[in-house]
This record gives C-alpha cells, sequence and structure tokens, in this order.
C-alpha cells in the first residue's frame, strides 16, 4: 500500500502533522475526561434517597408568641393536615434526604469504644416517618406512638428504639445485616439505643458525605419552638395540597411563621444544581472541542492539498484514480490522528490520575480511553472527506500548467 | 507604517477569509471560555479582603478526640474559649461571631413576621472586615460590654422594613426584645464569604448583625453549624455553654510581625495551659491564620474550579494549536507575495513587523469577539446556577474585558512566532522563479 510514501512525505512536514496530532491529543484527553465526569455524576443525582420523593413535601413553622404551644400545635396541624383530601400521610423530621442539612452522630457496637465509631445521619421523627416518607421496613418493626419522646432543650434524653437503614446495619453487624433487630447500639454519649427495624434505603442528608448511605431514624420530639411537617399525597395531588396545607397554616395560627415550602423534587434539583449546571458546561466544553479541532483539520487539510495541486495533478496524469487520491489523503489523515490518539491516550489517564487525586473521583473505566480514541479518528476521517474530494477532483490537465 | 500594516492585515483577511475567519473564531472561542472560568475563579478564589488579608487571623485550636479514626479538628470555637480569648487581651481589635436566627415581628399589620438569618459579633467586626456603610455605623465597644440591643441591618432588610429610607434611631422587635437601629450596611458580598465559611463559602451575608454577647443572654436561635466531641455534662443551656462543643468563629487583627509573633505565643500558652488540664488533646502544628491561608485550609474554592480551569485550559491550548497550524497555512501560502517584497528590498525585520501585526490584528478582532462568547457564557453560568450565586457579582468588569483581549493579542502573536520565523526565511528566489 502507500503506507510509506506517505509517511516519506509526512515527515518533509513535522510540524504539520505535530500540531494536528497534539491537538487531536488534548480534544481526546477533554472529552473523554468530560464524558466520565458527566456520567459520574449523573450516576450520583441518579441514586434514590429512598424516599418517595415524587409526592411529599415539607413546611417549617416557627412559633414566637408568649402562648406558642409547640406540642399542641404540631398535633393539632398534623391532624389537619391528615383530613385534607388527598393526604396520605403525615409526620414530623427533623432533616430531610438530599437537603443538605441535618445533624450527624457517631455509633459504636461495644459502649464508649470511640476508635470503631461509625458516622450516621440521624432524623428525629414521630410516629408515622416511615409511611410518610415511603420507606420500606425490610425487618422488625415500624415505631408506634409508645416510642415518640416529645422533651425541651434542657434534656439530652433519648428515645430508647431506633430504625436503621440497611446499610448502616451492615457496617455495624456485617454478620447479621438485616438479622441486626433486636441490638443495641450507643450513640457518642454512651446511650444505648435499641434496633427495633431494619429500612432498606434511607440517604443521608449530604449527598457528598462519604457515609451517605448509613442513616437512622429516632422518635424524638424536641420542643424548641421549630417542627417540620413532611407530607405524602395521592399521586398527582401534591401541587395542590402544597397551596393548601400553606394556607391553612397561615390561618389557623397567628403566633407562628411558616418557612421553606418546597417538594422533595425541588429540594434534590437545588442540591444538584451544581453538578447539573457543570455536566451541562461540560458539554458545551466537548461541542466546541470537536467544532474547532474538526476545523482545524479542514484547515490544514485545505492548505496542504493546495500546496501539492501540482503533484496531484502530475499522480492523475500518471494515471492514479480519483479513488486512490481520495484514500491517499484518507490515510495520511489516519496516520497523523492515531499518532495523536495515542498520545491522547497517555494524556487522558494522567489527566484522570488528577481528578482522582484533587477530586476524589473514581479511576476511568477502561473502555473510556479506546472509546474516545476511536471517536476521534472518526471525527478526523470526517473532517478530511471533503477537503480530499476537492482533491480528488483535481484535473490532471494541472500538471502541464505551471502554477 | 503601522496603519499601512494594519491595512495589509485586512487585505490578507480578505484573501483567505475562511481561513481567517476560522482563526479568528478558535481564538474567541478559547479565549471566551478561559475568561469564564477565569472569571468564576478569579471571584471564587481571589483575596476577598485585599487590602488586610495579611493582616486578620483566624483562631483554631487542637479540638476534637484523637482516638476517632479520621477525624479533623473542628474550624470554630467553644464558648470557653472565645471567652477567654475576648479577655487574654483587648489591646488588639478582635471579634468572636457566630449566627442566629430569629423572628422580627414588625409595627402594624401590613407586613406578617417573618424569620431572618443574623449575625452576633462584637463592635470591631465591622472596621476589621471594612465593612462598608450606607446609613449611620456600627455599635461601639461599650456596647459589647453593656449588652445593649443594638442592630445593623442589611440593605436588603432596611428595604424590607423601611422601604430603604435612613433608618437609624428607629426600633425593631425581634425575638420579643426591642433593638435600636445604630446602621444600614451598603452592598457587602464578600467572595468567598471568608469570615465564615461553615455553611458554604458562596452563601449570602446575614441580614441583621447585633452585639454577639446577646446571643448568649437572650438564647437566641443559633444557626451555622456546632460540632461537639463530647457530650454536655448536665443538661440545659449553660451545661451547652461549657461543653467541648465548637460553634464561634474568632477573629483578630494584628498590624505588625511583632504583634503576630506575641498573640502566637499567646495563644500557644493558652493552648498549653489547657492541655496540662485535660483538654486540647488533638495535636495542632498552626493556631493561627491569616486570611489566605484560612481559605486554603478549609478548602474554600470548590474543587470543580481546579477541575474546570484545568479543562479551559486544554480548550485553550487547542485553540492556540490551531491557531498555530492555520497561521502557518496562511502565511506560508503568500510566499510568492513575500518573495516579491523581499526580492524589492523589504528587510526581514520589516516583514517579522508586519507578520506579528497581521498575527495581533487577528488575536484583536478574535478577543472582541471572545468578550462576547465571554459574556455569553456569563449569562450561561447564570441561567444554570441561579440563586445558587448571590446576585450581581459575577460579571465582566474592565479588568476582565482588558485581561481578555490583551490575552487573545498576545497569545495569537506567541502561536504566530513559529509561522512568522518560517514566513520570513523564505527563499525568495524559489519563488521568483515560479511567476
Amino acid at each position: 500500500m502507500e503506507v510509506g510514501p506517505i509517511f516519506r512525505a509526512l515527515t518533509r512536514n513535522k510540524l504539520g502533522v505535530v500540531l494536528i496530532a497534539v491537538q487531536i491529543a488534548f480534544t481526546m484527553t477533554v472529552i473523554v475526561n468530560a464524558v466520565f465526569i458527566i456520567n459520574d455524576r449523573n450516576g450520583k443525582m441518579g441514586r434514590p434517597s429512598g424516599m418517595d420523593e415524587a409526592n411529599t413535601f415539607y413546611i417549617t413553622s416557627i412559633g414566637f408568641g408568649e402562648n406558642f404551644n409547640e406540642a399542641v400545635t404540631a398535633a393539632e396541624d398534623l391532624d389537619m393536615i391528615r383530613q385534607l383530601p388527598g393526604v396520605l400521610h403525615a409526620s414530623m423530621t427533623s432533616a430531610l434526604p438530599v437537603s443538605g442539612s441535618g445533624s450527624s452522630t457517631g455509633v459504636t457496637v461495644v459502649a464508649g469504644q470511640r476508635e470503631s465509631s461509625v458516622p450516621t445521619a440521624v432524623y428525629y421523627v414521630n410516629e408515622n416517618a416511615l409511611s410518610t416518607m415511603g420507606l420500606e421496613l425490610i425487618a422488625g418493626t415500624d415505631f408506634t406512638a409508645n416510642d415518640v419522646l416529645a422533651r425541651d432543650n434542657s434534656s439530652n434524653s433519648l428515645p430508647n428504639n431506633i430504625i436503621i437503614s440497611a446499610a448502616l446495619a451492615d457496617v455495624m453487624f456485617p454478620e447479621l445485616g438485616t438479622r441486626a433487630v433486636g441490638q443495641t447500639i450507643y450513640n457518642a454519649s454512651e446511650q444505648p439505643l435499641r434496633i427495633i427495624g431494619i429500612v432498606q434505603q434511607l440517604q443521608g442528608p449530604w449527598p457528598e458525605w462519604p457515609f451517605v448511605e448509613q442513616a437512622m431514624l429516632s422518635p424524638l420530639h424536641v420542643i424548641d419552638g421549630t417542627s417540620t411537617y413532611l407530607v405524602r399525597a395521592e399521586p398527582g395531588q401534591r401541587d395542590r395540597l402544597m397551596v393548601e396545607v400553606e394556607e391553612m397554616l397561615a390561618a389557623s395560627n397567628g403566633e407562628r411563621i411558616l418557612r421553606g415550602l418546597s417538594s422533595m423534587e425541588d429540594t434534590r434539583e437545588q442540591s444538584y444544581r451544581v453538578d447539573r449546571a457543570i455536566s451541562k458546561i461540560l458539554y458545551v466544553v466537548i461541542a466546541t472541542l470537536v467544532f474547532i479541532t474538526a476545523m482545524g483539520i479542514v484547515g490544514l487539510a485545505v492548505f496542504s492539498i493546495n500546496r501539492r495541486k501540482k503533484q496531484i495533478g502530475t499522480r492523475r496524469a500518471l494515471g492514479a484514480t480519483q479513488g486512490e487520491i481520495l484514500r491517499y489523503f484518507l490515510l495520511e489523515n489516519l496516520m497523523i490522528t492515531s499518532c495523536g490518539v495515542v498520545l491522547g491516550a497517555a494524556l487522558t489517564l494522567g489527566f484522570n490520575m488528577f481528578l482522582v487525586q484533587s477530586l476524589d473521583m473514581p479511576r476511568l473505566d477502561w473502555y473510556y480511553a479506546p472509546v474516545g480514541m476511536l471517536l476521534l479518528i472518526l471525527v478526523g476521517q470526517l473532517a478530511v472527506i471533503g477537503p480530499s474530494q476537492g482533491a480528488a477532483r483535481i484535473a490532471p490537465a494541472l500538471a502541464t500548467r505551471s502554477v | 507604517m503601522f496603519m499601512y500594516y494594519i491595512r495589509l492585515s485586512l487585505l490578507s483577511y480578505r484573501r483567505n477569509p475562511v481561513l481567517s475567519t476560522l482563526m479568528v473564531l478558535a481564538v474567541a472561542i478559547g479565549i471566551g471560555a478561559y475568561m469564564v472560568i477565569f472569571t468564576l475563579n478569579y471571584y471564587v478564589g481571589g483575596d476577598p479582603i485585599p487590602a488586610k488579608s495579611d493582616k486578620l487571623f483566624h483562631v483554631q485550636f487542637d479540638y476534637g478526640d484523637p482516638a476517632v479514626p479520621n477525624s479533623t479538628p473542628p474550624p470554630q470555637l467553644t464558648y470557653i474559649d472565645a471567652t477567654a480569648l475576648l479577655n487574654l487581651t483587648t489591646q488588639h481589635p478582635r471579634t468572636a461571631t457566630s449566627k442566629f436566627s430569629a423572628i422580627i415581628e414588625p409595627e402594624g399589620n401590613d407586613i406578617r413576621p417573618f424569620a431572618v438569618d443574623g449575625r452576633g459579633n462584637f463592635a470591631d467586626f465591622f472596621t476589621m472586615f471594612d465593612v462598608p456603610f450606607q446609613y449611620g455605623s456600627g455599635w461601639d465597644r461599650s456596647a459589647d460590654d453593656s449588652n445593649q440591643q443594638v442592630i445593623v441591618l442589611s440593605q436588603e432588610l432596611n428595604e424590607r422594613l423601611f422601604g430603604g429610607g435612613n433608618s437609624v434611631g428607629e426600633t425593631i422587635l425581634m425575638h420579643g426584645y426591642n433593638f435600636t437601629v445604630v446602621g444600614v450596611l451598603d452592598r457587602w458580598v464578600p467572595i468567598p464569604k471568608f469570615y465564615d465559611l461553615n455553611n458554604g463559602s458562596l452563601n449570602p451575608g446575614e441580614e441583621a448583625y447585633i452585639p454577639w454577647n446577646l446571643i448568649v443572654a437572650m438564647e437566641l436561635r443559633r444557626s451555622g453549624s456546632t460540632n461537639c466531641w463530647k457530650a454536655p455534662e448536665g443538661s440545659g443551656f449553660q451545661a451547652f455553654l461549657n461543653a467541648e462543643c465548637a460553634w464561634i468563629q474568632y477573629w483578630v487583627q494584628l498590624d505588625s510581625t511583632a504583634d503576630q509573633s506575641a498573640y502566637r505565643d499567646l495563644i500557644d500558652n493558652y493552648a498549653a495551659q489547657q492541655k496540662q488540664i485535660g483538654r486540647m488533646l488533638f495535636p495542632l502544628e498552626k493556631r493561627l491564620f491569616d486570611v489566605n491561608e484560612w481559605l486554603l485550609e478549609q478548602e474554600a474554592q470548590p474543587p470543580e474550579t481546579r477541575m474546570l480551569a484545568a479543562l479551559a485550559a486544554m480548550l485553550l491550548a487547542v485553540c492556540l494549536l490551531n491557531t498555530v497550524g492555520l497561521l502557518l497555512s496562511k502565511f506560508l501560502g503568500k510566499s510568492a507575495e513575500l518573495g516579491v517584497r523581499q526580492a524589492l528590498g523589504a528587510h526581514k525585520g520589516s516583514l517579522f513587523i508586519q507578520h506579528v501585526i497581521e498575527a495581533g490584528f487577528i488575536g484583536a478582532v478574535g478577543g472582541i469577539l471572545g468578550v462576547g462568547v465571554a459574556y455569553l457564557g456569563l449569562q450561561g453560568m447564570y441561567l444554570l446556577l441561579g440563586d445558587f450565586l448571590s446576585t450581581g457579582w459575577l460579571r465582566l468588569d474592565i479588568t476582565v474585558v482588558a485581561v481578555t483581549i490583551g490575552l487573545a493579542i498576545a497569545s495569537t502573536i506567541v502561536a504566530g512566532l513559529y509561522p512568522i520565523w518560517r514566513a520570513c526565511n523564505i527563499n525568495p528566489a524559489i519563488h521568483l522563479k515560479l511567476q
């Protein structure tokens, strides 16, 4: 084949080759890593929290008047909410998954053994929390009204019973797993907490937290003036109920204010806003780079063809077919881009190392680099087809003219 | 001569419109994208208070439980240590500060009660951080000591409560207490929010500022974050204050290096004393951080910006490589013309200048377009990030525009150096023969 002559011709224009090859290498590095980042983030955003997010919303009531009685108000509010048509369940919670704010603690299997402390998110809830959140109980029992402790800030006491996520059970009792029901664990203050139930999944409030799947529900209502109500609506009723619940609560008691009405879907949208934005920025970067690189290839190809018009004419005059001329330039481009993607593969892995170190991203899966290489070769071929066809159409008669 | 070369550049642009436009586009897109990221990093990662960043110091102590694996010391101070530091020396401007939230009940029935995010701080806070005032001023140190119920409002809160007028001297009912307005802030949005990085370094500032001691005296609801590494002994608010729970930021202004080392000794001694009574067991090498050290320590710059910066740099590199290639094509494409000019007596030097100007011309056009690309990019950022960014801080100012165009011209000329060198060194004889 013509590989030999093409190679020798390329060595006479080293810089042009290097320019395109390096450009291809950078482009590949950016594209492959950008796609990887996008996929990684999409994977994170797609993780379920364990909740029935589509049908739930929440609102916070903050009391301020002298006569405000939080315990009474909360009970009344929840009763009123439950009576609204379209409401499935309503409960209280101190925090919500994906929201970014909440509390955490360290728990141990042996009291006081702090070096083996396991971090977990804590949700303080009341007895209807599981059905309202839409959590799936896979072992043990749900809370009852008797489990719930209501107290103010002057005490540190905690209810005895807790429900934990399956992920937390696995970390604390690797041999038992879901059979950990009935076991007792201890918090940082060495208070005993008995596991009465395990739910399939419940994420902590911080999506970026390394221990996000480790969560615990404690049936505690802290009387501190603030209560957050979580409402689960029948499918399709959520948006109507959000308005109705807020209006009803606002009208019912003048000694409190309402804050933070939000659906879980909206909360998720807000939490992942930066990730979503970065994905979109990366898409724009990818499109821009492919465009610029392709244009660069076209530009240089047109230039090199113009310079070799006479040679091409001569080849045609000596009997080369149009197909052979076309093949010459496609092959030439293939050789250049191949150098580029090999360099690109190395750069891609290098940049991935940087991401692993600075962003705690996982390592690139093995197939990303080869797919990227093929893709870039394809882009190169597509970019060079137009100019090559132009070259193939050069008339043999050109060889006889002087410029 | 300069104008003549500019005209030649224009002619040359018109001779190869496709190639030239490609080059301009490549420069514009590369520079534009780079500037979007640059602007983002410039604001997020820049020095939020350049005049004083090496004089303002944040104090951190040896907190935490060394037995707990992978733990890091919490960045804030406990009530015990914050009050101890306040009394240790009063000769330097200093402030303990933390967040609270409270309910304001406006007079009359026009506005319903609403919650505000507030900050407790000392009088020195306003002067230390160069906080700008629209009306009035902060309070003085005596108000700190006597727990005076004074309040400074943000511009937005003043707008909401008093329609933006001069409200100094007015009274506000907050948390059931009357507060007298002593000042209204002008727009103040330090990016990052260096004085309190605990709840997001890009979060907006607070709406109301009151003497910090009132947070404790009135048992206001503390917002912000709290880290405890030992359970309180006993229960109730007093037990919490005495507990190993960090929730207070502490800043001190130290103008001279002598002051700095004296203060460093002071808190090192304090830490050593505390260690003797069984506190502060987590070994810490450094306890005093200036603003930039603190931003670095707390990783205030989101790691994503570094990734985007690297990507933008590569994008710029691709665009410039592209420009090198296209300039090469363009300059070598007119070898014949250059041969003629050289044969007619043109210096290599003047050919060189001519082509530098031509490259610069392309860079300038690309740069001006690049400003447009950057503007669109920043608008896109707004669309994407919306209320995540505090309004108005991400904008193209004169500096950014100047840097954009300057960078475009400079990088195009640098990219053009090799093509220019090649163009100046052609052998005129060959090209003359062909004519």
